[in-house]
C-alpha cells in the first residue's frame, strides 16, 4: 500500500505544481490548493498509515490502546487545513482586488510593484573616472 | 445575490441547526471528535447559508459586532486562558482543572476557554472572508 | 587617575552634546573635549613611564566569549596623546577655517565621534572591541571625506576610502577570528600571552596574512595606497587630522600591537619590510608627480607610513625605537604642514605649488611655522626629525650587508623628503612673490595656533631627546617588542657613518629640489603609470562589480511570478533529490495490501486533480477541486483521523462556496494560455517536484517509525490533561502556544481580507 500512496501523493504534487505555474491567477490559486492538500497528506502519511482506530483514549483507560492511529500528525494538519483555507481565501481576494485594479487576472499584467528591468536602458550609469585633481 | 424561495424558507433552520451542533461539537471536543476548529467551521457554514439566503447586511446585523471583532475576541480569549497558570501553577498556558461535585462530578478546565477562543476566531474569520467577498462591488 | 572607560564615555557624551550646543561654539567645544581627553592621558604618563599599564573592564559579553576590557600601555599612550592633542588643535583650526560654513556642526560632531573611535581602538584590549572601533573610524572617515557631498569627486573619494578600508576591515576580521579561536580568548593581552598556541594553529599563517592585509588597507600600503591621495577631497582640517596623525596610523598601530606575536616569523618581517620600503619609495616617487599642495603632502604621508611599516618589520630594538620616534615626529610636522597648506589655500585661493612663491612677506607667521616644520621633516639638527632619521639609518646599518636595498631606497626616500620639505617652506614662502587670486595675509590666530605649536614642539623635542625617549619612546617600544628596552635618544652621536649619510641626504635632497621644476612635468607625463596603477584596477573592479550586480538583478529579480515559482519549485525539488541521493538513495517500502479498498480514494483524488488541470470552465474546475478535497477527507476518515476529516469536510464546503462565488465573476480564460513549449517546461518542473516528494515519502515510509513522541501524548493525554481526544488535547493543551499562534495567523488573514476589500478602497 505504501508505494502506491507515495506515488499518488507525488502525482497530486505534480498536478498542483503544474497548475501553480499557469499564467492566469485563478488557475494559480487552484494549484495552490492542490499543492497545500498534497503537503498535508505527506505529513499525515509520514506518521504511518497502518492503524484505523481513531486516537481516543477509551473511557476509564489511562493510555491509548495499541492499534490506534498516530495523533501527532493529525494535530499538525488540522490547524494547517484551517490556515490553508484562510490563506487561500486571502489569495483569492488579492486576485479579486487585482482584477478590480487592473482588469486582468494574468500574472504577467500585474507588474505595477515590480517593473521588469529594461535591458536596453541600464538604470545604473557607469562610473565616471575619479577626478585627478581633488576639489 | 438572490436566493430561491426554498433556500429562504429553510435558511433559519440551516442557520440554527449548524450553530447548535457546532456548540455541541465544541463542548465535547476534549473527549470525543470535535473541538474549536471543527465547531467554528460548522458555525461558519451556518452563517454562510444565512448570508446567501438573506444577503450580507442581515447577517452582519445578526452578528451585532463586526466580524473582525470576533477574530480579536477569540484570540484574546485564547491568550487569556493561559494567564491563570502564571499565578503559581506553572508556565503560561498550563491549563488548570477543577472537579466540583454538584450531584455528578463536573470536570471544568481552562482548556474550554482556550477552545472557545479558537471557535470564536474561526467563526469570525469565516464570516469576515465570506461577507467581504459578498460585498465586493464588482461581483 | 581616571579609568580608561572615561575616555569612551566622555567622547560619546561630547558627540551627543555637540549635536545640541549653539553652532558658534561647537568647534571650541570639540577642542575642549579633546583637551579633556589629553589631560586625562597626561595623567597616565608617570605610571606608564615606570613600565606599568592601566586596565579597565569594558563591554564584556561572557556568553559570547568576549573578554572585553581596555588597556593603556606605552604604545596606547603615545597614540592617545597624539589623537587628543592634535585633535584639540584641529578643532581650533577648523573653527576659523570653516567659519560661517553651515555644515560646521556636522563636521565637528563626526570629528568628535571619529576621535572617540580612535581612542577606543587604541585602548581596546579585546579584538571585538577593537574591531568595532576600527570599523567606526572607517565609517566616520567616509562622512568626513565626503563632507563636500555635492561634489561628485568628493563622494567618489569617500566611497573609495570606505570600500578599500572596509574590505581591509573584513580581511582583518577574517584574520582575528582564527587567532581568537587558537588563543581561546578575544583578549588582546591574552592572545599575546598565548603566543605558542596561536602560532601552532593550522590557520596561523593565513590569519597573519589577513591581519596584515587589513592593516595595509587602513595604512595605505602598496598596492592599496591609492585611496589616501584621493581622500584629499576632504576639507583641510580633516586631512590634517585623519591622514597625517590618526586614522592611517591605525594600521601601523595594529601591526605594532601584534608584533610581539609574530616578530620572530621570517614571513612577517620580510612582508612588512618589503611592502614598507616599496610603499615609501612609491609614495615619494608619486609626490614628484603632484603640484597640488595637499596631494604632495598625501603622497609623502604614504611614504612615511611605508617607512613605519618597514621599521616594524626589521625587528631589532633600535628600529622599533626609530619607528616610535618617527611616528611622533611625523605626526608633528605633517599635521603642521597640512594646516599650513590649508592656510595658503584659504588666504590665497591657490593650492598649486608651482604657481606660489614668496608668501613670507605677506604671511610671516605662517612662513615661520612652515619653516620650522620643514626643518623637522628634512631631519636637520637640532630638530626632532634629525633624531628620528639618525635612528632609522642606524637601525638599517645594524642589519649588516643584507640591507643594501633597504638602505639605498631609504636614502632616496629621505633625500626626496628633504626636497619636498624645501618646497613646502622655501619655495612657497621665499623668492619673488607671484600674483594670487586673493591678497595674501596671515590668517586669524586660531588657524596659526596649531601649526606653530606643533612646529615648536618639534624643536623642543629635538633639544630634549632624553625626555621624549624616557617618557614615551621606551614604554611604547617595550609594548611593541613585548619586553622592556633601553634606547637612550641623543641629538648628537659624534662623527660616524650615520652622520655622513645624513649629510649626503641633505646634499642630494637639495639637488632634487633644484631639479623639481623640471622633474614634475616629466613624471606627470608618464601616463603609463596611471594605466597600470592599482587605482585603475580598482576602477575596473568597481565597474565590473556594478555590471555583475545589474546582470544578477536582471536575471534574478525579473518580476515574473511564473519565473520565481519555477525557480523555487525546481530548486526545492532538485535540492531534495540531491540530499536523498547523497544520503544513500531512496528506499522503497514493502508493497502489501494492494487490494485495500481505501486505495480507490487515492485514485478518485488523482482523477479530480487531473480534471482540474483539464477543466475548461471555472465551475468545472471548482467541482473537480471539490472532488479532490472530499476524497482527501474520506482518506482521513478511513485512516483513523475523524477530527481531521471533519475539518477537511467543513473547509471543503466553505471553499467550494467561496471559490464558486468569486471565480464565477472572474474572467477565467477558457483554456490555459500557456504555449505548448511553456506547458512542456512546466510539466517537466512539475514532474521533478512530484518525483521528489514521492521518493522522499517512500523513503520515509520504508524506515522504521520512532513512536516515542506519539506514545508520550497517548499516555499523558487522559492522565495529565483530563482529555480523551488526544488530537484535541495536543491542540489546546500540550501545544497550546502553537495553536494560539495559528489562530492569530487566521485572524490576520481575516483582517487583511477585510482591509483589501474595504468599501471604497482605492480604485
Amino acid at each position: 500500500m505504501d508505494p502506491v500512496i507515495s506515488l499518488s501523493i507525488g502525482g497530486l504534487v505534480a498536478v498542483g505544481v503544474y497548475m501553480f505555474l499557469a499564467h492566469d491567477l485563478p488557475r494559480v490559486l487552484i494549484g495552490f490548493v492542490l499543492f497545500g492538500s498534497a503537503v498535508n497528506l505527506t505529513i499525515f502519511a509520514s506518521g504511518r498509515l497502518g492503524a484505523t482506530l481513531p486516537p481516543f483514549v477509551a473511557p476509564g483507560a489511562d493510555a491509548l490502546a495499541a492499534g490506534t492511529s498516530n495523533p501527532l500528525p493529525q494535530a499538525l494538519i488540522l490547524t494547517a487545513i484551517v490556515i490553508g483555507f484562510g490563506l487561500t481565501v486571502f489569495a483569492l481576494m488579492l486576485v479579486v482586488r487585482a482584477n478590480r485594479e487592473f482588469s486582468s487576472v494574468d500574472a504577467a499584467d500585474l507588474n505595477a510593484a515590480e517593473t521588469p528591468i529594461d535591458t536596453a536602458k541600464s538604470p545604473i550609469p557607469p562610473p565616471a573616472p575619479l577626478a585627478k585633481k581633488a576639489a | 445575490m438572490s436566493a430561491s424561495l426554498i433556500l429562504r424558507v429553510s435558511a433559519p433552520m440551516l442557520l440554527w441547526l449548524p450553530l447548535a451542533a457546532s456548540l455541541y461539537v465544541l463542548l465535547r471536543g476534549h473527549n470525543e471528535p470535535g473541538g474549536g476548529f471543527i465547531g467554528g467551521l460548522l458555525a461558519g457554514v451556518g452563517l454562510i447559508f444565512h448570508a446567501i439566503a438573506f444577503g450580507a447586511a442581515p447577517t452582519r446585523k445578526l452578528l451585532r459586532l463586526a466580524p473582525t471583532s470576533y477574530c480579536a475576541i477569540g484570540v484574546l480569549l485564547a491568550a487569556a486562558s493561559g494567564i491563570p497558570a502564571l499565578f503559581g501553577a506553572g508556565p503560561y498556558l498550563t491549563h488548570l482543572w477543577w472537579f466540583p461535585d454538584v450531584g455528578i462530578v463536573l470536570p471544568l478546565g481552562t482548556t474550554i476557554l482556550f477552545d472557545a477562543g479558537v471557535y470564536i476566531t474561526v467563526v469570525g474569520t469565516v464570516a469576515t472572508l465570506f461577507l467581504s467577498l459578498m460585498e465586493e462591488e464588482t461581483l | 587617575m581616571f579609568s580608561p572607560v572615561w575616555f569612551i564615555l566622555i567622547g560619546t557624551a561630547a558627540t551627543l552634546a555637540a549635536t545640541r550646543i549653539p553652532r558658534a561654539v561647537v568647534a571650541p567645544f570639540g577642542a575642549a573635549s579633546a583637551l579633556a581627553l589629553f589631560a586625562m592621558a597626561l595623567g597616565y604618563v608617570g605610571t606608564i613611564g615606570d613600565g606599568g599599564a592601566i586596565t579597565a573592564p569594558f563591554w564584556s559579553v561572557p556568553s559570547l566569549g568576549i573578554a572585553g576590557g581596555l588597556r593603556v600601555d606605552g604604545l596606547s599612550l603615545v597614540f592617545l596623546l597624539l589623537i587628543a592633542g592634535i585633535g584639540a588643535l584641529i578643532f581650533i583650526y577648523a573653527h576659523a577655517y570653516l567659519a560661517g560654513d553651515p555644515r560646521l556642526r556636522r563636521l565637528v560632531v563626526v570629528l568628535i565621534l571619529f576621535m572617540t573611535a580612535m581612542v577606543g581602538a587604541v585602548t581596546a584590549d579585546d579584538i571585538v572591541v577593537l574591531f568595532v572601533f576600527w570599523e567606526l573610524t572607517s565609517l566616520a572617515s567616509f562622512f568626513l571625506v565626503g563632507y563636500d557631498h555635492e561634489n561628485p569627486a568628493a563622494r567618489r573619494a569617500a566611497l573609495q576610502a570606505l570600500l578599500v578600508t572596509g574590505a581591509g576591515g573584513l580581511a582583518l576580521l577574517g584574520g582575528l577570528i582564527p587567532i581568537a579561536l587558537a588563543a581561546e580568548t578575544t583578549s588582546l593581552s591574552g592572545i599575546l600571552a598565548a603566543r605558542e598556541a596561536v602560532l601552532a594553529h593550522p590557520a596561523a599563517i593565513p590569519a597573519m596574512l589577513l591581519v596584515i592585509a587589513g592593516c595595509f588597507a587602513k595604512s595605505a600600503q602598496v598596492p592599496l595606497h591609492f585611496w589616501l591621495p584621493n581622500a584629499m577631497a576632504a576639507p583641510t582640517p580633516v586631512s590634517a587630522y585623519l591622514h597625517s596623525a590618526t586614522m592611517v596610523k591605525l594600521g601601523v598601530y595594529l601591526l605594532a600591537r601584534f608584533n610581539p606575536l609574530y616578530q620572530d616569523e621570517a614571513l612577517w618581517q620580510s612582508i612588512l619590510a618589503g611592502f614598507g620600503i616599496a610603499t615609501a619609495a612609491t609614495g615619494m616617487a608619486m609626490a614628484f608627480r603632484e603640484t597640488d599642495l595637499k596631494r604632495v603632502l598625501a603622497q609623502t604621508t604614504v611614504a612615511a607610513l611605508g617607512t613605519l611599516v618597514m621599521l616594524i618589520g626589521i625587528a631589532p630594538d633600535l628600529s622599533i625605537a626609530a619607528a616610535v620616534t618617527f611616528l611622533i615626529v611625523h605626526a608633528f610636522y605633517k599635521a603642521a604642514l597640512f594646516m599650513v597648506a590649508g592656510i595658503v589655500d584659504h588666504e590665497t585661493g591657490l593650492r598649486d605649488a608651482s604657481a606660489l612663491r614668496g608668501l613670507a612677506r605677506a604671511m610671516p607667521l605662517t612662513a615661520l611655522a612652515a619653516t620650522l616644520a620643514a626643518f623637522s621633516m628634512s631631519g636637520l639638527p637640532p630638530f626632532v626629525g634629525f633624531v628620528a632619521k639618525e635612528l632609522i639609518y642606524e637601525a638599517k646599518l645594524d642589519l649588516g650587508p643584507g640591507s643594501v636595498a633597504l638602505l639605498g631606497l631609504g636614502f632616496f626616500v629621505n633625500a626626496a623628503t628633504v626636497a619636498i620639505a624645501a618646497i613646502m617652506s622655501y619655495r612657497l614662502f621665499f623668492g619673488a612673490p607671484t600674483p594670487t587670486p586673493n591678497k595674501p595675509h596671515d590668517p586669524p590666530a586660531a588657524m596659526l595656533v596649531g601649526p606653530i605649536i606643533l612646529a615648536v614642539l618639534g624643536l623642543i623635542a629635538g633639544l630634549l631627546p632624553a625626555l621624549l625617549g624616557g617618557a614615551f619612546v621606551e614604554p611604547a617600544a617595550a609594548a611593541i617588542l613585548g619586553r622592556p628596552i633601553a634606547v637612550p635618544l641623543k641629538l648628537w652621536h659624534g662623527f660616524n657613518t650615520v652622520l655622513l649619510l645624513s649629510a649626503a641626504t641633505i646634499v642630494v635632497g637639495v639637488a632634487l629640489y633644484l631639479a623639481w621644476g623640471r622633474l614634475v612635468p616629466r613624471f606627470k607625463a608618464l601616463r603609463v603609470v596611471d594605466r597600470f596603477a592599482p587605482a585603475a584596477a580598482y576602477e575596473r573592479g568597481l565597474a565590473a562589480l556594478i555590471a555583475l550586480a545589474e546582470t544578477c538583478t536582471r536575471n534574478i529579480q525579473h518580476g515574473s511570478l511564473r519565473g520565481y515559482l519555477r525557480t523555487m519549485f525546481l530548486v526545492l525539488a532538485v535540492a531534495t533529490l540531491a540530499t536523498l541521493i547523497l544520503r544513500g538513495g531512496a528506499a522503497w517500502p514493502a508493497a502489501n495490501d494492494l487490494t485495500d479498498p481505501r486505495l480507490l480514494l487515492f485514485a478518485a483524488m488523482l482523477i479530480g486533480a487531473a480534471a482540474t488541470a483539464m477543466a475548461r470552465t471555472a465551475i468545472a474546475a471548482v467541482l473537480a477541486l471539490g472532488l479532490v478535497g472530499f476524497s482527501i477527507a474520506l482518506i482521513f476518515l478511513t485512516f483513523g483521523a475523524p477530527d481531521v476529516a471533519f475539518t477537511q469536510f467543513s473547509v471543503e464546503t466553505l471553499m467550494v462556496a467561496i471559490l464558486a462565488a468569486a471565480l464565477l465573476r472572474l474572467p477565467l480564460r477558457r483554456t490555459d494560455t500557456r504555449t505548448a513549449r511553456e506547458k512542456l517546461g512546466d510539466a517537466g518542473v512539475a514532474l521533478i517536484a512530484g518525483i521528489a516528494v514521492a521518493l522522499v515519502l517512500a523513503s520515509v515510509l520504508a524506515t522504521p517509525f520512532d513512536p516515542r513522541l506519539s506514545l508520550w501524548f497517548g499516555e499523558n493525554s487522559a492522565a495529565a490533561a483530563n482529555g480523551r481526544n488526544v488530537v484535541n488535547v495536543i491542540l489546546v493543551d500540550f501545544r497550546a502556544l502553537d495553536t494560539l499562534g495559528e489562530i492569530t495567523v487566521l485572524a490576520i488573514a481575516a483582517f487583511a481580507v477585510a482591509a483589501l476589500l474595504r468599501k471604497g478602497a482605492a480604485k
